[in-house]
């Protein structure tokens, strides 16, 4: 419990917000939107962080999400990079037709 | 009011707007769109961190992710001209599948994860773990090299990104 909210309800939220990224993941092919939906990924787990940080009041958990912050700054720019230049071979960010490997 | 306090009143109004948002991430169909409503996604967020006591990592999330990171994804975007169009859908049986597996995962996780009240640890009042002075004392004892490591890593990513942004590299 912390501060009358019991942790399940924490669990639950991070849970179904992680769960809702990885079905964007899943069902859409825009390779910008699934970046999205990783972000999101990432600030589900962010949430439990937090909220066991602050329920066992040890500071380490937060300094772990800032960690993740930036981690996930750096993702996102050489992701982006990425996409950008993918955008400039294909004219295209369909995650299907990136399908070169395969034959 | 229904017995509830201010702060499980609070914590239900914002998580029910941080998973209405992502769900509006997931279904809208124009990219821009998307990431707006990931940037309200984000401040709910941040306002479940305030809730914690988080403080610092409040401001930050809406600093690094909805002010850099998705201007970010907003500029590229733009840049791609991307309009509905174009935009590649997946085939029906594709999304259902994915929903099953999302529903399945939703299930696992939420089962394994529910025995952590079993600790039955609670807290009450504010706290101090979440302010920058206790936060500050942490990262630069404790995680004094993990914190040096990062600007290595943030160095490498920046270097890579102005690489693969050039046309052509001699």
């Amino acid at each position: 419990m912390i501060n009358g909210i019991s942790i399940d309800y924490f669990i639950l939220l991070s849970a179904v917000l992680f769960t809702i990224g990885a079905i964007g993941v899943m069902a859409r092919r825009n390779s910008i939107i699934i970046f999205m939906c990783i972000e999101l990924m990432l600030n589900a787990v962010n949430i439990l962080l937090v909220a066991f940080s602050t329920l066992h009041q040890n500071a380490e958990g937060q300094v772990f999400v800032f960690f993740v912050m930036t981690v996930a700054a750096a993702e996102v720019s050489v992701g982006l990079a990425i996409l950008t230049m993918i955008y400039r071979n294909i004219k295209s960010i369909d995650t299907n037709l990136l399908s070169n490997l395969k034959d | 009011m229904l017995g509830l306090s201010v702060h499980q009143w609070l914590f239900g109004i914002l998580s029910f707007l941080a998973v209405l948002f992502s769900l509006m991430v997931v279904f809208s169909r124009s990219p821009i769109n998307s990431v707006l409503y990931l940037i309200m996604s984000f401040f709910s967020i941040s306002g479940i961190y305030l809730l914690l006591d988080a403080q610092f990592l409040a401001v930050v999330n809406i600093v690094v992710y909805a002010g850099a990171i998705m201007v970010l994804f907003l500029f590229v975007i733009m840049l791609m001209n991307l309009n509905h169009d174009t935009e590649p859908q997946r085939t029906v049986l594709t999304k259902i599948i994915a929903g099953i597996i999302g529903g399945m995962l939703l299930l696992v996780l939420t089962s394994v994860l529910k025995g952590s009240s079993a600790l039955n640890k609670s807290f009450y009042g504010t706290s101090e773990v979440g302010l920058i002075k206790n936060l500050g004392n942490v990262l630069f004892t404790e995680f004094l090299f993990p914190f040096e490591i990062v600007s290595v890593l943030l160095l490498a990513a920046m270097v890579g990104a102005v690489m693969m942004g050039k046309k052509n590299i001699n």
